[in-house]
């Protein structure tokens, strides 16, 4: 079972280069994307299941005990987010696959959206900060692919931030690197957790900090945010679709790793809960600014990152679990709700709230599967949104942290407001210029069967996650109780 | 020898980050190369003294030989060198496109930003 681990990063690695050779089939390469895109969602529910039976799941590359070689890791935790991460990237496959009018999207999408998947997936396995450092790389190299894949005018600006950002960001993460392994002579993460808390207070806080800001500009925390509204409603629905519902997710996956295993606090962390209400009110308030539903949702993704990142200034088993549920929640739901946005764009021809309307009328489903992620978002019961934000309200009543919860709950209540906005401007009333009666049957507007079923699939796991929230629940605690007490991750890794 | 390496990684540092705050995308890209160069010398640094022998095998126990090189640095800033290079080469592929599109490299300002900012000072009810 020790190559299972390898998988998930090898075969779209793999399928990337075939699928690039494939350049001139078309149909061969969306056939093959989908074919190794359901096989890493196989091996990675294996791994879950796996890491769920047996403990933490290790694999050394090459043989070479950690901390000399490089080493795979997977804990509950990345297991989660694996399957998660994996199903996303396939379900959105399907979606743009299914877009018409694909036979001009570019033969380079699919090998681009392969090496991403396997850039994600390296992220979620690996335990070497440096390795780190490389899957971020790689991942963030096919993003920069995908968002200007068009290269019209739009694209090439907003891109050119993006990838500006992002290189600055992984410049400092290289110095990071370099920084941590002069301090300790180690870039193995399990090696890492033990030597690093030896190391001197001042020391450590920067190292801490600098990783942080690192990973915070990825995730897209305040005050490092300002990118991603900009840079992510440009690209093409699919790929905006799948960035935010999992690249900045990966970053947050890093922060909760590097802050719980390398530099782990006694109680909760002030630091992290300003930053998390920051997130929280900027992003609600700039979403409710906006009149673009695309732009609206990427500044409710701004947000949304600030609950995650409450559950981890909490820094309780409780508070962690509520993080891992809710990520998972957020990954689910604003993936769907991206797709839908392309649905209206597809339908409609604009994205904008002014130039939309009477969508409920002339395209009921597409209503439908807005509403029902938009209410989960808000955390109205009994949606998925309502179990993750209870989880972590509850986690931090039970350490009396009163302001970030009056937060969390005040953002909660915006965040409806804007997902209102969009209902009454998009769905409900008349499109700009009232030539088309939303009544009259001729107007009745038809989305692509596959379209319509990738997203109608993911609306479905979502309610799967309100209905089977008990055993999710579990199953987070369980992972959050490995993240706060790392002992079987640096024993699995280290072999002692 | 140290002191120096560290002394250009900061010169490094301070110029590419004063590069990448200009508008003009060229100076943005020599200025990201620059930060890049100064990233990679810096792992190199943390490998310890300069001057010393890479690996020399076996022979490393007997008598009269010194402390070697750590080998690690060197195979990880070699990494971050080729992505850094792939990363800079896609870079000014977009700086061209983006001179063949606009005919000029400024970096150009959000346009969607800007109409909201426009709208909430003009009329605060037509956001909504």
């Amino acid at each position: 079972m020790r190559v299972l681990l390898t998988l998930p990063i090898v075969l779209p690695l793999l399928a990337a280069g075939v699928s690039l050779a494939l350049f001139r089939f078309p149909g061969l390469q969306r056939m093959l994307g989908s074919v190794v895109l359901v096989a890493v969602v196989g091996t990675s529910v294996a791994v879950l299941v796996q890491v769920e039976g047996g403990g933490v799941a290790v694999t050394q590359l090459g043989g070479w005990p950690a901390p000399i070689g490089i080493t795979l890791v997977a804990d509950l935790f990345s297991a989660i987010m694996l399957v998660v991460g994996a199903v996303m990237v396939l379900v959105v496959l399907v979606y743009a696959i299914g877009q018409p009018g694909n036979d001009d999207i570019s033969p380079w999408f699919h090998p681009a959206y392969l090496v991403l998947t396997a850039g994600v997936c390296a992220s979620f396995l690996t335990g070497d900060l440096f390795n780190l450092f490389v899957a971020f790389e790689v991942m963030l190299s096919a993003s920069y692919v995908l968002i200007t894949l068009g290269g019209t005018r739009a694209q090439v600006r907003s891109g050119m931030t993006y990838v500006v950002i992002s290189i600055v960001a992984s410049t400092f993460f290289v110095t990071a690197v370099a920084l941590v392994y002069a301090a300790t002579g180690t870039v193995n993460m399990a090696d890492l957790a033990g030597r690093l808390a030896d190391l001197p207070e001042g020391v450590r806080t920067a190292l801490g900090l600098l990783l942080l800001v690192v990973f915070g500009v990825k995730a897209a925390i305040f005050p490092l945010f300002f990118w991603l509204p900009d840079s992510y409603p440009t690209a093409p629905s699919p790929v905006t679709a799948i960035f935010a519902g999992l690249l900045t997710k990966v970053g947050v996956y890093a922060i909760i790793r590097t802050q719980t295993l390398l530099f782990p606090t006694d109680g909760s962390s002030t630091l992290l809960l300003v930053l998390a209400g920051a997130t929280m009110v900027v992003g609600v308030l700039g979403a409710i600014a906006q009149d673009d539903m695309k732009r609206i949702l990427s500044f409710h993704i701004v947000s949304q990152i600030g609950y995650m990142i409450m559950g981890l200034g909490l820094f309780s088993i409780a508070g962690l679990a509520g993080a891992i549920l809710y990520t998972v929640h957020h990954i689910v739901v604003k993936t769907s709700l991206f797709l839908v946005s392309g649905l209206v764009e597809h339908l409609a021809g604009t994205s904008l709230l002014r130039r939309l309307g009477g969508l409920a009328r002339r395209a009921p489903l597409v209503g439908a599967l807005f509403l029902l992620p938009a209410l989960s978002l808000a955390g109205v019961p009994p949606f998925s949104g309502f179990v993750a934000k209870l989880a972590l309200i509850q986690a931090g009543m039970a350490i009396h942290a009163w302001a970030i919860v009056g937060v969390s709950l005040l953002v909660s209540a915006l965040t409806l407001f804007s997902m209102t906005k969009i209902w009454g401007g998009a769905f409900w009333g008349r499109p700009e210029g009232g030539d088309v009666d939303p009544d009259d049957a001729s107007a009745r507007l038809r989305a692509p069967q596959l379209m319509l079923g990738a997203t109608s699939g993911l609306v479905v796991i979502s309610l799967i996650i309100a209905v089977a929230a008990g055993p999710l629940f579990e199953l987070t605690e369980r992972a959050a109780g490995e993240l706060l007490s790392p002992v079987a991750y640096t024993e699995a890794v280290l072999g002692r | 020898m140290i002191v120096s390496t560290a002394v250009v990684v900061g010169v490094l540092y301070a110029v590419g980050t004063y590069l990448l705050l200009q508008r003009q995308l060229t100076r943005i890209v020599i200025g990201l190369a620059l930060m890049g160069h100064g990233a990679n010398l810096l792992l190199l640094l943390a490998g310890g003294r300069p001057g010393r022998p890479p690996l020399v095998g076996e022979a490393a126990e007997g008598p009269g030989v010194g402390p070697i090189a750590d080998p690690l640095p060197q195979a990880l800033a070699l990494t971050a060198i080729v992505i850094t290079f792939g990363v800079a080469a896609f870079l000014l592929a977009l700086a061209y496109r983006s001179w063949v599109i606009g005919s000029d490299d400024q970096v150009e300002d959000d346009v969607e930003d800007r109409r909201i900012a426009r709208l909430n000072r003009g009329d605060q009810g037509s956001a909504t």
